[in-house]
């Protein structure tokens, strides 16, 4: 008889593709930790998640906890929010390059108007985590990393 | 590949429209087929930009709907989403089937009514082009995203923020100029004699960028024809040739090396110079996509018309006006013309097209018309970049 076995279909299924996902993601940051992936092709790390490594694309990944320490490489404050961000207003998202070397967006906990370029080059750390409730076109509730100043 | 040409153009007034995004498409449509004289029975395809319809009129299948309002049979019709670059991949993929020769003769243009969405929503529906996963909790807009650039690019080239918010409010000066001699443009008779202190003490959305340092919110829709262009001369005895297109993408912000250096936009633009056969030195005039003034200066060094880090100073010199180097945005780019976000591309062109017949406007027209043009379009934080490099004789073979 012509066809698959269903069994046959389902063992398909069950194959991994997403090794460390967006939720797994913002889980470790509501735990003060930045959780990304390590490549063992060429050993280095991918953070945020992605589906190949972010610097060879190749598959063989395993997940792996950075240290939350990094450089500002840029920044800037949001005086008009999208809706939903009114409450927030001044915030800083910023950039931040990792010492494990890839580059995370986030918010930074600072003085909005204290907030100058001499910002950018500064060592700063993982030091929380900023959930948005989401509305109803974001599909749920989504977190982002907050870092501060070191020192 | 066949060649393809631009034989008619349609373009509504930019700003607040009364009237439907349906509505508007269809004018610019029956516009752009009056131009090449043409019948709308010898439409065989419609592609449309669309951005944000579904959040602005509760409108998605636009495309479909505009082909039903031309009552243009039941000929393929097709929505392009790629945020601000809606209608350049859009015009881009129509020159592609008409070049394949699947088609001779398609409309390809786009619409947008952002400006019934007010600041609140549209600033959070345009961040719907930021990474929603990643940049969405973090409250990311697009002011923000080229504000983090202008950072990152004054302190790459060393340039104190206030030095670089005087060479950037020259972007705004220039393009305002420009965009209140345009009869269609949002800002037309507005804001035409600005001075350096009212761009730079405008109120700040996104640290360094002001007000005047954006483009606004718009309603308006363009149009194209395009046809085979061993056909063209049948129409028109000014076509215009489309001698290369290219289209980049990119991904979210972090994940790029150098967010004053966007790879999508080197990329794009590299593809369009190779199969135009061309280089920046021979356009003769640029529509870009000035979203922000930060924007128009990234967007001129990406392209290769600058060293890295000169088109600040280029501006500021008056390289980018009539008589400069290269004109830059005379229709009043998207700061000063406004800026429908699926119509942006189309309207680009148009403006091109313009300059190349000896049409655009007083104050504005590039003397003599210009032989070669581009354009710069770009969707979301780098996400989607496309170009479009029109010339008044066909490709060299
Ligand atoms: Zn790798």
């Amino acid at each position: 008889m012509a066809g698959m076995a269903q069994e046959e279909i389902e063992k398909e299924l069950s194959t991994v593709y997403t090794v460390l996902t967006y939720a797994d993601y913002e889980a470790g940051l509501k735990e003060e930790r930045l959780l990304g992936l390590k490549c063992a092709s060429c050993g280095k790390i991918t953070c945020h998640p992605m589906h190949v490594c972010q610097w060879c694309s190749s598959r063989r990944l395993e997940r792996v906890e950075l240290c939350g320490e990094g450089e500002l490489t840029t920044f800037t404050v949001i005086r008009v929010p999208p809706e939903g961000f009114e409450a927030d207003v001044p915030y800083i998202p910023c950039i931040i390059e990792t010492k494990e070397g890839p580059c995370v967006i986030g918010r930074l906990d600072y003085d909005a108007e204290r907030a100058t370029p001499e910002l950018i080059g500064k060592q700063v750390k993982l030091s929380g985590a900023y959930t948005y409730e989401g509305d109803k076109y974001s599909g749920g509730a989504h977190t982002c990393p907050i870092f501060k100043l070191v020192g | 590949m066949r060649d393809v040409a631009v034989i008619g153009i349609g373009h509504t007034k930019f700003g607040r429209a009364s009237k439907a995004s349906l509505e508007l498409f269809s004018e610019s449509v029956l516009q752009a087929i009056d131009d090449a004289g043409v019948e709308l029975k010898d439409i065989e395809a419609l592609f449309q930009g669309a951005a944000l319809a579904g959040f602005e009129e509760g409108q998605v299948m636009s495309a479909a709907f505009s082909a039903a309002d031309l009552n243009l049979g039941p000929i393929p019709a097709t929505r392009y989403e790629g945020a601000c670059a809606s209608a350049s991949v859009a015009i881009r993929d129509a020159a592609m089937w008409v070049g394949s020769g699947e088609y001779d003769m398609v409309i390809a243009g786009g619409m947008e009514k952002a400006l019934t969405m007010g600041t609140l929503f549209a600033t959070r529906t345009f961040a719907m082009a930021c990474h929603a996963p990643t940049e969405g909790p973090v409250g990311l807009t697009f002011p923000a995203v080229f504000a983090m650039a202008a950072m990152r690019y004054a302190k790459i080239y060393d340039i104190p923020l206030e030095k670089l918010r005087e060479k950037m409010a020259h972007v705004s000066i220039k393009n305002h100029k420009h965009g209140a001699l345009n009869p269609l443009a949002q800002f037309y008779k507005k804001l035409g004699a600005l001075k350096l202190e009212e761009v730079m003490d405008s109120k700040m959305v996104a640290d360094p960028l002001s007000l005047l340092d954006c483009c606004p919110f718009s309603d308006g829709a363009s149009a194209l024809v395009l046809c085979a262009a061993e056909d063209a001369r049948k129409y028109t005895d000014e076509p215009v040739y489309i001698l290369g297109t290219g289209q980049g993408s990119g991904g979210p912000l972090s994940k790029m090396e150098d967010i004053t250096k966007p790879v999508s936009r080197i990329s794009s633009a590299k593809t369009a110079f190779k199969q135009a056969g061309l280089t920046p030195k021979d356009i003769d005039i640029l529509e870009i996509h000035d979203c922000f003034t930060i924007a128009e200066l990234i967007a001129l060094e990406s392209m290769g018309f600058f060293e890295w880090g000169e088109a600040a100073d280029a501006v500021e010199d008056g390289q980018t006006e009539l008589g400069g180097k290269i004109p830059v945005n005379m229709s009043g780019g998207l700061i000063g013309k406004g800026h429908p976000i699926g119509a942006t591309g189309a309207s680009q062109v148009y403006w091109i097209i313009k300059q190349m017949r000896g049409e655009a406007a007083k104050g504005n027209q590039v003397d003599p018309v210009p032989e070669y043009g581009m354009t710069d379009t770009l969707g979301g934080d780098f996400g989607t970049l496309c170009h479009i490099i029109l010339g008044r004789s066909k490709r060299k073979k």
